[in-house]
Parts: structure tokens; sequence; C-alpha cells
């Protein structure tokens, strides 16, 4: 080798072939492997939905090893919440997983509610019910055309999500004041009243979109590319997902019956009918159709509770926003947000800040399973797997 | 038939295309700096200070009590209390602003300054066009660029300003209800102060302050 990268003599030029030849490269543990490739994607990489880098190593075209590298977005969240008042952490919340603040919002209302025993009016937890689930359409009509997207229809099945999207952040945006950053649900309740009028445009909303989910349906489930792209890839199976603590729409798009709003009933869900989607090969396929199952399901659940909220105060006339001090204590609050189980562990000492915050995101744990999911396959894969993973990088590095 | 679902989702690709031509609700986007949305009542952006009249300096209705300032989130909120009092809607002398601030870019528009204020002296806006050439101070708003009148907020909340205007007028009713009664105490024992001093008794020592009676509630 040295022979070919030493600079010829001056005039010894002649027209003669060189033999190069490609050596193998060393890998890790020293022993000489094949021909690998290693490739950082990311952390710009727009597939990767946000500053986020795979590492991944290619034999060809196929993953053989796979490293998440995260970290870009992190910005002390927990630290913050133990320095500043239970409340001011609140809005905080809403940037983790910046596409469904309400739920968000619902999980740690719920823990400090834990904490302190504060109980929400019968109309603040239909309010939550119908907000939260209103969420969980817009992440899952997000996640599906980014999915898409990632499959290469690039741009038309996006943009019709995100048409139908903004007509349920108009509605937030009525209710709450901001499209994203909601911050609407307090300890005790919510912030302000429905405004005049606003149920029936929920309703008209919700006829919209049912027309949508039909369209979206059919013109994408039978798509022979999308079938073909994703039927058998990424399959993860059953005893890992439960084993590395997955939750959400992954665990049930694997054939695991666990939904936090069967088995907990926080809130008020026990009241509504609704079913839970379950897959049963575990691939990129399944996961793409338990969200859309799971939108369909959202919409019963929608109808049934803006059909049965009452009336009446919308906070719990305990509930202080000034010189709020939970006693000493710990609560653990979790709800089904659209990714899976999102819990606030909180600690009081009695003082105005938690003396322990600590949030449970679910998009970091269902990240795990990526190199898992993605070995074997190829890098066009690697991609549609991480897309189908839906994750958001404000709650992975919080 | 390979292909049914390719040719079904460009119909379905096709409808849209053409219906935006002739179907204006499948129009969703508006040619902004022309045309714009009207914004929605409840909407909020970044705060600004109340203050009622026509004089600024005079209604401000903040009495720096830095509550704002304490609980901001991203503490984007400078506050430096004056030395002298003025008086309030009410007729309660009570210290003012000497210096607001607020960094509008570092505030992020989450409405707990307005939660928590107890006089309804800060309330959200929804003016969103900050856009500026100088980075720092342009974007730092003093007490002169925060000040807004009363009549403003009723125009940009209407339904949110009729309840503090309301609020406000039982509270300066209340107030003023509770001075009117406490004058009139006032005068009662005077004029019984005055009573006893034409007729001496020795029980109440002309200098002895009159004991008031309790005021009216």
């Amino acid at each position: 080798m040295s022979e070919l990268l030493e600079a010829p003599a001056a005039g010894s030029v002649t027209a003669a072939p060189r033999n190069y030849e490609i050596l193998p490269k060393p890998t890790d543990d020293g022993e000489v492997g094949g021909d690998l490739l290693e490739v950082a994607m990311g952390p710009h990489h727009p597939s990767t939905h946000g500053v986020f880098r795979m590492d991944v190593v290619l034999d060809g075209e196929q993953v053989v090893k796979l490293k998440p590298v995260f970290g870009y977005l992190h910005r002390n969240h927990e630290k913050i919440a133990e320095n500043t008042t239970y409340l001011a952490s609140m809005p905080y919340t809403d940037r983790l997983d910046y596409l469904c603040s309400m739920t968000n919002n619902w999980a740690y209302a719920l823990s400090v509610e834990r904490l302190t025993g504060l109980q929400p009016p019968e109309r603040a937890e239909y309010i939550r019910v119908i907000t939260a689930e209103l969420t969980r359409l817009v992440n899952h009509t997000c996640l599906v055309g980014f999915l898409l997207q990632d499959m290469g229809a690039l741009g038309t099945p996006l943009m019709y999500a995100f048409r139908e999207r903004e007509i349920i952040l108009d509605l937030f945006e009525s209710l709450t004041g901001s499209r994203m950053m909601c911050n609407y649900m307090r300890f005790g309740g919510c912030r302000v009243d429905l405004p005049v009028g606003w149920l029936d445009q929920a309703r008209s909303a919700l006829d919209g979109y049912e027309e949508f989910l039909e369209t979206f349906q059919k013109f994408l489930t039978e798509n022979e590319i999308l079938v073909a792209r994703s039927q058998g890839i990424g399959v993860l199976p059953p005893e890992l997902a439960i084993s590395a603590s997955i939750t959400g729409p992954m665990l049930r798009a694997s054939g695991v019956n666990y939904d936090l709003r069967k088995v907990d009933k926080y809130g008020i869900y026990d009241r509504f009918d609704f079913r839970v989607p379950l897959g049963d090969h575990g691939d990129v396929y399944d996961r793409y159709m338990i969200r859309v199952l799971e939108m369909q399901e959202s919409v019963k659940i929608l109808r049934q509770a803006l059909r049965d909220i009452p009336g009446g105060p919308i906070v719990d006339p305990k509930a202080k926003i000034r010189g709020f001090r939970p006693k000493a204590g710990e609560a653990y609050g979790r709800i089904e947000c659209p990714k899976g189980e999102l819990g606030f562990y909180l600690i009081s000492d009695g003082s105005p800040n938690p003396y322990r915050y600590r949030v449970r995101p679910p998009s970091l744990i269902n990240l795990t399973v990526l190199e898992d999911m993605c070995l074997g396959q190829t890098v066009a894969d690697a991609v549609i797997i991480l897309g189908s993973v839906d994750i958001v990088l404000g709650e992975v590095d919080r | 038939m390979l292909g049914e679902g390719i040719i079904k989702g460009m119909a379905e690709t096709a409808r849209n295309f053409f219906g935006s031509y002739h179907d204006a609700d499948r129009m969703t986007t508006v040619q902004f700096p022309e045309d714009r949305i009207p914004a929605k009542e409840n909407a909020r952006n970044f705060p600004f200070l109340v203050f009622d009249g026509e004089d600024p300096a005079k209604g401000l209705r903040c009495v720096a009590c830095q509550i704002c300032e304490k609980e901001c989130p991203p503490k984007c909120i400078y506050i430096v209390k004056d030395t002298v009092k003025k008086p309030d809607y009410i007729g309660k002398l009570q210290f003012q602003p000497r210096v607001f601030d607020i960094d509008v870019s570092v505030c992020m528009s989450c409405q707990i300054c307005v939660e928590v204020c107890p006089f309804e002296a800060i309330k959200m806006d929804t003016d969103y066009e900050f856009g500026t050439a100088d980075r720092f101070g342009g974007l730092l708003l003093n007490k002169q660029r925060l000040a807004k009148p009363n009549t403003y907020y009723r125009k940009i909340h209407a339904t949110e300003a009729a309840e503090v205007d309301e609020r406000l007028a039982a509270e300066k009713a209340k107030a003023e209800a509770k001075a009117k009664a406490d004058a009139e105490a006032k005068a009662r024992a005077a004029a019984t102060a005055a009573a006893a001093k034409a007729t001496p008794t020795p029980v109440v020592s002309p200098t002895a302050p009159a004991i008031a009676p309790a005021p009216a509630k």
C-alpha cells in the first residue's frame, strides 16, 4: 500500500494502469471485519424528525449496528422545574412533546392533584377528555403524514394531514389562546371555560374528521406501495416490547393489550365505550394501522364526551393560584398520551418548588428498541422504522 | 388488481387538486400580508399593561407588587418600585413601577403573569408584529411601550374585559360605600363629641378622643 501512496519521482510517470485495492476496515474490537461503512444519519437529516442522530454501521445496504445519539435538544427541563414554582413548570410541560401539549398538561396536573388531593369538577374532567382525545387525533394524523413522507409519498399526504390538524388547532386556539403551546390545565381543573359555541364547532370539526379518516383510509391503506414498504419491516416481538417497557401504540401493535385508559381508568375514562385496537405482527404496517384505528376510537370517545358534558364549575374551589404549597409527600401521575405512558413523578418537601421532578417520557423509552428493530433491515427501512416509533425530540431530550 | 390502490389514491389527489379551484371551502390558506385571519378572542401573544383613562402615567393599574416577576417561568419581567405612592382606582395609596420591562425575546406567552396578577393590571396582547432590526433594545419593551388603554383591552378581548370591568366597578362601588360610611361615622362621632362638650359630664374628659362607633358594614 505504501508503494502506492508514494509520490512518483519526477519524470517517472508512465501510462501503465495502477493497482488500487480496497482494504478491510478493522472494527471496534480490533478484528478485521467486512467492508463496513459507518454513516452518521443526522442530526440535520430530515427523516429523523428533529435533531436526532443515528450512527449506523452498514454492510452494503444492511444495518448491522445502530446507535441512537440524542441530547441535542436537552434544556434542563427537570432541573428548571425544581427551581420554579409548581404552576410555573406547567408551560414548560407544553414544550416536552410539542405536538400534544394538552396531554402533557394533563399528566402533570394529575400528578400534582394526586400530591395535593385536589379533585377536578365533573365539567373539567369532560373538557380534559375532549382536549386529550383531540390531541390524540392531532398527533396520530401528524405521525401518519410524516410516516408516509418517510416512505416516499412526498408532501401530499402530509399536507392533507396538516390541513385537518389545523381545524383542531383552531379549536385549541379559540379555547386556550394558543395553537400548540396551550398551557390550559390547572391543578384541580382547567384555566378557562369553553367559549360560547365551542362545542358546536367541535362537533362539526369531528364530522369533517370522520370523513377525512375514511378518505385517508381509502387512499392509503390499500396502497400497494405502502403495503410493500411496511409489511414485515421492523418487527418488534411482544416479549421484547414488554421487557423493554415499551408503551402506547407501539406496544399494542405487537399484540399486547395494555392501554392506561382501560387499565388505570384515570379521569373519567371508565364512562366511555371504546375499544383498544391491537396488532398481531408488530411491524411498521401494524403500527400505522393501530394509529388509524385509534383515531376512529378517539372520534367515538369524543362523540360521547361532547354529548354528555355537563355544566358547572371548571376548577376545584380549594385550588390556589398564588402561594401554592403542597404538603410534603410524593406522587406519580400517569396517563396514556398519544405516544405511550407519560408520567410525572414529584416529591414535595412543603416548599413552593418541587424537591424532585421527574418525567417518564414515552418517546425516549420507545426509542430504546430501535436497534433491535433495525438490525438486518436496509437503510431506507431504518428511516421508516424510526418514523413508526413516533418520537418528538422535545420529549426525548427534555 | 395490482395498482388499484394507487389509482384510487391518485383519484383522491385529483379531487383535492381540482376541488380547490371551484370550491371556496377547500381553500385552506390566505395570502398573508394582504388577507389576514382575524385573531380569535382568546388569542394571546405577549403581555401588556392596562391603564385607565387617558394618561398612562396616571392611570396605570400596576402597583409594582412584583408577583408576576416572581412567578414568570422564564423570568422575562423586570420591575423597579417607585419610592412615592400614588392613589389607585379606588383611591388607596399604592406604589407604582418606576421601571417595568418585558423582554419579549425571552417571553414564552404562557399567560401565567395574567393569572397571578391580583390587580387586573397585566393582560395578553394579540399583536404579533414585533420584527425589528434592533435585536436587544427593540425587543425589550419598556413601560411606555407596554402601557395600553383599557379601551384597547376591551377591543381585543371583549368578553373577558367586560367581566374585569364589572368586577373592578363592583370593588370601586364597595370601596366608595365604605369610604362614605366611614365619613358618616366620623361625622356622627364628631357630633357626639360636640354634644358631649356642650353638656359636660365628669365621665368623658373633653381632651379624650370620643369613642367612634363601629363603621357600618
